[in-house]
């Protein structure tokens, strides 16, 4: 038998993994965080970060991310919920899903061409009459487009919650006398509450922080946490504001997780 | 419940439906114009489509992201499934929970940090930005993808079957390569083809720490789409949306290879 110490050497290249990228990189943005434009150790940053500019930036962000979340959450809902009831309703959703797969840039780049100046969109808004309109750089668009690339994802979770709802929960509740509407406040929609929040969590996070989105869609108009990261690191190179900016997007991930709570119980 | 859907129903579905897929069969469409606008379709051309196949810059591209999805896809396949061992072994319940919250950080992390962060650890380490830093980053957010397919496989398999092995008297470099890898193999397909889908769709990680040198397909579409409209883009998104088909048409295969599978361990 081989003594203790070879058989756990194959446990190396996962532990060095853990360490050098995931425990090792969080604690360098912490480290720079704490680090002015030319290198001096200061706390200016997260002063920075508390003045009107930033919390201004914070908030719109937020509100975006809300509104966006939202939205796909109205969507999906009914759209997962119809989605159980169709025959092949595992066809249906796969369906649903190949849209997902499709690189997050190419359905970007076909929403400039149908939300430019001369695009689909505003033929259609001519032919009834409105006339063309400024769509593309605006933050309806922003909205409108990660609603659009979200929603695959909301739907999802919700679906399978929906799914694993015993139907003979329903059946009892219409034998007791149950509306409609009482069912679905009272049995449907608590029973897929872990559902919503897990889709809630993979909406609202990456709504937070994608910035090509806000770079090719809205233009200068929306600026979220994750563009004014990446704005910092690649285009005006203070690392140390875009990791404090970093550090409070940790933190807020941090919060949404614990308030979506865990979706798994232990393992 | 009833199973019946009323015709409005239908209608939303559909309106759901067609509004996923309008704009991707627009890219696609308009990528057979034979002008150079995409709001104005001249007539039926495959001009782009050429134009995509002599583009060798393009071609080198492509190839690079194929090779750094495959070398990611690969080496994080091996360290993940040693990872999901080295989970599924811990002795202590605590030990196990913090290896595996660990582990999801790198999935829960939005993009945006998980590149800033390389970045830093890439710079600080004196590791130059271009190929190895890609891959290194491809490798590294892929691992817990890879921990997280293999792991249930492990779960599900029966502590007997071990036992009997070495009753048997198997060592323990059999009981790994004879019964413990066949029984997990499916979580390890899964785990590759995840980690190579990751690998090829990535845009955010890898713009962060790509150099000046090196590009992969990604980062280069983000950079033609910021200069605007061109039906290049089109025909190569179309080409695209065939292989993501083909892709989904894998991934079924593999999730339906795995339910069998699972069915049957547990009828034992």
């Amino acid at each position: 038998m081989e003594n203790k110490l070879t058989r756990s050497l194959y446990r190396i290249p996962y532990l060095l993994w853990i360490l050098l990228f995931v425990i090792v990189p969080i604690l360098l943005v912490l480290y720079y965080s704490f680090f002015d434009i030319e290198g001096n150790f200061s706390f200016i940053n997260y002063q920075k970060f508390f003045t009107p500019v930033y919390l201004k930036m914070t908030i719109s962000s937020f509100w975006y991310a809300f509104l966006i979340t939202a939205i796909s959450l109205l969507i999906s809902y009914p759209t997962a919920y119809l989605l159980t009831k169709t025959r092949h309703k595992q066809l249906w959703l796969l369906l649903i899903i190949v849209p997902s797969w499709i690189n997050l840039l190419l359905k970007a780049y076909a929403f400039i061409g149908i939300f430019g100046t001369y695009g689909a969109a505003n033929s259609f808004l001519k032919m009834i009459g409105i006339g063309s309109r400024q769509i593309l750089f605006t933050d309806f668009s922003f909205v409108f487009v990660s609603v659009y690339i979200f929603i695959p994802f909301m739907i999802l979770p919700i679906f399978n919650a929906l799914d694993e709802l015993n139907p003979t929960l329903l059946d009892a509740a219409s034998d007791l006398g149950a509306s409609k509407w009482t069912t679905f406040r009272r049995i449907i929609f608590p029973l897929t509450i872990d559902g919503v929040k897990s889709g809630c969590q993979v909406v609202f996070i990456p709504a937070l922080s994608l910035f090509m989105l806000t770079r090719l869609i809205a233009g200068n108009r929306v600026i979220t946490l994750g563009t004014s990261i990446e704005q910092h690191f690649l285009v005006t190179q203070d690392w140390g504001m875009g990791s404090t900016i970093a550090v409070f997007l940790i933190i807020i991930m941090v919060l949404i997780m614990l308030v979506t709570g865990t979706r798994k119980r232990g393992v | 419940m009833d199973k019946k859907i009323t015709p409005l129903s239908k209608f939303f579905l559909a309106v759901i439906f067609f509004i996923l897929y309008a704009p991707i069969f627009f890219l696609v469409i308009f990528s057979f114009n034979s002008g150079d606008t995409m709001y104005n379709f001249k007539g039926f051309s495959l001009e782009w489509y050429r134009e995509l196949f002599q583009d060798t810059r393009l071609l080198i591209i492509v190839l690079n992201t194929v090779v750094v999805a495959f070398l990611s896809a690969l080496f994080s396949t091996i360290i993940g499934v040693l990872g999901a061992l080295a989970i599924h072994n811990a002795k202590k319940r605590q030990t196990k929970n913090t290896l595996l919250s660990l582990n999801n950080v790198l999935i829960v992390s939005p993009d945006v940090i998980i590149g800033a962060s390389f970045l830093i650890l890439f710079t600080m380490a004196g590791i130059k930005l271009g190929f190895y830093s890609v891959l290194l980053s491809h490798i590294a957010f892929s691992i817990p993808i890879v921990v997280l397919m293999v792991l249930p496989k492990l779960m599900e398999m029966s502590p007997t079957l071990i036992d009997a092995a070495r009753d048997l008297g198997a060592s323990s470099w059999n009981v790994m390569t004879k019964v413990i890898i066949p029984f997990i193999t499916p979580g390890i397909f899964a785990g590759f083809f995840m980690a190579l889908t990751y690998s090829l769709d990535d845009f955010a990680v890898t713009f962060f720490v790509t150099g000046n040198g090196f590009s992969t397909l990604s980062v280069e579409i983000y950079s033609l789409a910021r200069r605007g409209i061109s039906l290049n883009i089109n025909a190569l998104s179309a080409l695209l949306f065939l292989f993501t088909l083909l892709l989904v048409v894998i991934y079924y295969f593999i999730t339906q290879r795995n339910k069998p599978s699972g069915m049957g361990v547990r009828k034992r």
